[in-house]
């Protein structure tokens, strides 16, 4: 079994707490996911869905383990783009560790596929997301490139 | 900061970094195939990029696997190119290299 998967590591000025929620709860994300929300029952084996602003479904997927604020790990299943949504499932793992005055976020991302256009998608969009998070928490602003949802997508 | 850029500050380094990302997830034996450096000097560079956190470290049962973290270089473009300057970035990256492809030219 060889996993393909990324792994991404961000220092954050804030509590484990207040990044959970901000990874979580809508109003948050809205603020620095393109508008994006989470609808989802976060429980251990509850269904999520990433809902985009005009209402389609983006990502969707299951709760595997559930730990707040520590640990949160989801299958995960691209909905909407043709070429991405027929790969099988990928696992998201979320892991925060509290160092000093800031949080440690490790994020890994894998599938099963040795070729994944949906990894490679995920491997370009997170590094954005992870510094607009960073930059919403710790100076109260979003990144601009985060804020909206892109045209024509 | 300051630790990103002394890291990125030696070429060794950046070859591990460069060897990361045409294959993330390897061990320091692996990463040491591909290198003209010893063992603990391979370690010690890996510990560096560790510190300034370009480098993520997984655990698989006993072996370690390094991962290339873009995220502090991300935050540093973020922090001096605003998002239409990117845009006309890449576009001139496009063209200095169709143009050099099309003298003939074989270095990058």
């Amino acid at each position: 079994m060889s996993a393909n998967r990324f792994v991404y590591v961000t220092y954050i000025r804030t509590t484990p707490e207040k990044l959970w929620q901000a990874l979580t709860a809508p109003e948050f994300t809205r603020q620095y996911w393109a508008g994006c929300w989470f609808d989802a029952d976060w429980r251990e084996g509850g269904g999520w869905k990433l809902m985009i602003p005009d209402g389609r479904i983006g990502d969707a997927g299951e709760v595997l383990e559930i730990d707040p604020p520590r640990r949160l790990v989801l299958r995960w299943k691209n909905v909407f783009l043709p070429g991405l949504r027929d790969e099988p499932a990928t696992r998201c793992t979320i892991t925060l560790e509290p160092v000093g005055a800031s949080v440690r976020l490790m994020l890994e991302h894998e599938t099963e596929l040795a070729r994944s256009p949906l990894l490679d998608s995920l491997s370009q969009g997170w590094p954005h997301l992870l510094a607009s998070v960073k930059s919403l928490l710790e100076t109260g602003e979003p990144l601009e490139v985060t804020r909206h949802w892109p045209e024509g997508i | 900061m300051d630790e990103v850029f002394k890291a990125l500050a030696d070429a060794s380094r950046r070859a591990l970094l460069d060897s990361l990302h045409a294959r993330n997830g390897q061990s320091l034996s692996e990463l040491c195939a591909g290198l003209q450096l010893t063992r603990q000097a391979v370690a010690k560079h890996l510990a560096v990029l560790e510190q300034a956190n370009l480098v993520a470290v997984l655990w698989r049962g006993r072996e370690k696997l390094h991962f290339l973290n873009p995220v502090p270089i991300h935050e540093i473009a973020e922090r001096w190119l605003g998002k239409y300057e990117r845009h006309r970035l890449r576009l001139l990256a496009q063209l200095k290299q169709r143009l050099e492809a099309a003298e003939g030219g074989t270095e990058e």
